[in-house]
């Protein structure tokens, strides 16, 4: 938003007019603003590798070969070729390694953060694993777990149930003072005030752990397919960049990101449905 | 100069009405710093009465309201309501804080029957929100009962609030700095408001605050606090006709009064 004075009335009996004018940027629609981008990007990628050469298609393959490759995979995956096989691999993984990590993170999480020593002595550890790259746990759970999808399934997990531990207890917390002291003055007992106060009043944040954990969850079933081999999209990515096949791997990871789109959209889909009273942490704008 | 003994200015007039609460020789010691927040504290509410405590911060207003309302226990002392001793929390009790702590996900109307749906359960809830509706009537939020509190202002939050408090019909109302956070214009209205429900109602209130003007326009006694040790230095009876209007607040005798009261709490920080 911009205004400045009507310099076409120097006048200085009359009043000034301010003209208010709204910027170019917030008045063309977003969907033109993200095409032109897309489009900007697009033409510098075609320009450094196709028409210029700058970048040898080894390390950037060009638009257009991505494009037949995309294609091509595409094509493969909608006739039900080799590679949905590998993504229904990739799928299912991800699939029961975000369930169980919900299932452990949350049960662990209202434990920690139902109690005292939960509180006190527990939780820093757990913040500070947090912290930690966890997928350097993953040769580890190949050791024990061998190369099927339980290794790429237990990494997954393991990675995803601390984000929901720490924000599931840090939730719990979050009901201020007063909401404790209104709940204790009409009697309510331990259940009820942590069912009807303080997992409500924490929902905006588990939600958060639980985008943090389907992050989590693709980056991990992918590095176990990296390292454990099988029957995965990371294998197949893997094989495509050993034999430096740039274009093929590039239409993988496009694929592969489909998928985790849809895990992360379904969770923000959910905490709209769920926690409709809290609009302050949609993304951009777009959820 | 020390005032050990609360000594009322006039004799109470509301003496011979029937006593709802009654404390004696109540103190509390934290146990966790060792700090005495209240010392010999007597009291006595009278059914219908409106009774104020002032007092500068950390002089263990709210603290004594916490013991009053059974979310902690004194250290030593009798708090008796209605002739049974205090001992943990009590639907015949009505509770306010300053923030009107509404939960966002429930509409108005669900907020106000929480204290039954917590109590006796949801479908006690249900019945009882004709009831509920009533009391909106009462504070003119008829038309909000079903709007979410994110879309309420501050008062309209505090009156729903009030509702809240009301729904368990209370014998004793503690208030605990309910307006503090609204704008003084809406202040203002809350406090006829309060005078109006508790009027018709013919309630008891305790109402803890800081505001002076607040306490004298709306009590028949004012309780002055000092710190360290937490007491009760004097009580006032305020001799004002009833309705209270905001016009009274430009008498000579309210004036006399707020002075009063400002020059006890003042002499206190120089000692
Ligand atoms: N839970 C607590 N533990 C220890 N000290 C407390 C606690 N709550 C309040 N106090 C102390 O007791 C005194 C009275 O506090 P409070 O009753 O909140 O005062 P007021 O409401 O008059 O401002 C203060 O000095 C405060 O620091
Ligand atoms: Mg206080």
């Amino acid at each position: 938003m911009t205004a400045s004075p009507d310099m076409a009335s120097p006048d200085p009996q009359s009043d000034t007019v301010w003209v208010e004018r709204e910027s170019l940027i917030d008045r063309i629609p977003r969907w033109v603003a993200m095409l032109a981008l897309a489009v900007i990007v697009i033409t510098i990628w075609d320009l450094v590798t196709t028409r210029t050469g700058w970048i040898s298609p080894i390390i950037l393959p060009s638009p257009g070969e991505t494009l037949d490759d995309l294609i091509f995979v595409g094509h493969n995956l909608i006739t039900g070729g080799y590679m949905l096989e590998a993504l229904w691999t990739t799928t299912r993984t991800v699939f029961w390694a975000f369930l169980i990590a919900i299932a452990i993170g949350f049960s662990l999480g209202v434990l920690v953060g139902e109690t005292k020593f939960g509180e006190r002595a527990v939780m820093p550890y757990l913040v500070a694993i947090d912290t930690m790259p966890k997928v350097a746990f993953a040769p580890l759970f190949i050791a024990w777990l061998g190369f099927d999808i339980s290794s790429k399934v237990a990494l997954a997990a393991f990675i995803a149930t601390f984000p929901i531990v720490v924000s599931t207890a840090a939730g719990l917390y979050s009901a201020s003072e007063n909401e404790r002291l209104l709940f204790k003055s009409i009697g309510a007992t331990r259940w009820q005030t942590l069912t009807r106060l303080k997992l409500p009043t924490g929902l905006p944040q588990i939600f958060t752990g639980l985008k943090i954990a389907a992050v989590g969850v693709m980056a991990g079933a992918i590095t176990g397919e990296f390292l454990g081999g099988g029957q995965g999209f990371g294998a197949l990515i893997r094989q495509s960049a050993s034999t430096l096949d740039t274009p093929r791997v590039f239409a993988l990871i496009l694929y592969l990101s489909l998928l985790g789109l849809a895990l992360f959209f379904s969770v923000a889909w959910l905490q709209r449905r769920l926690v409709f009273w809290n609009k302050s942490d949609r993304l951009g704008g777009v959820m | 100069m020390t005032m050990a003994e609360p000594r009322p200015l006039t004799p109470t007039p509301v003496a011979q009405k029937r006593p709802v609460y009654e404390i004696a020789r109540l103190s509390k010691t934290y146990a966790r710093n060792r700090l005495t927040a209240l010392t010999d504290v007597n009291l006595t509410l009278y059914k219908g009465e409106f009774v104020s405590v002032v007092g500068s911060s950390g002089c263990g207003k709210s603290t004594l309201l916490k013991i009053m309302s059974g979310l902690m226990p004194p250290t030593t002392g009798r708090v008796v309501l209605e002739g049974t001793p205090v001992t943990g929390n009590r639907s015949d009790i009505g509770m306010m804080f300053q923030q009107a702590t509404l939960l966002p996900w429930k509409t108005t109307i669900e907020n106000i029957v929480l204290p039954i749906e917590i109590r006796e359960g949801r479908a006690a809830a249900r019945a009882a929100r004709p009831r509920a509706h009533e009391l909106l009537q009462l504070v003119g939020l008829g038309d909000f009962a079903n709007v979410y509190p994110g879309e309420l202002s501050g008062g309209m939050a505090q009156r729903a609030s009030i509702c809240r408090m009301l729904i368990s019909d209370p014998a004793v109302l503690l208030l605990d700095e309910p307006f503090s956070a609204l704008d003084e214009l809406t202040r203002d209205f809350m406090n006829m408001e309060l005078q109006r429900i508790c009027a018709e109602r013919q309630a008891t209130a305790f109402l803890v605050t800081h505001s002076l003007a607040e306490a004298v326009i709306l009590s028949d006694r004012i309780l002055v606090m000092k710190p360290r040790p937490g007491r009760v230095v004097e009580e006032i009876v305020i001799d004002l006709p009833r309705p209270r209007t905001l016009e009274m607040i430009n008498t000579p005798y309210f004036g006399e009064i707020v002075a009063h009261i400002r020059d006890l709490l003042g002499k206190e920080a120089h000692e």
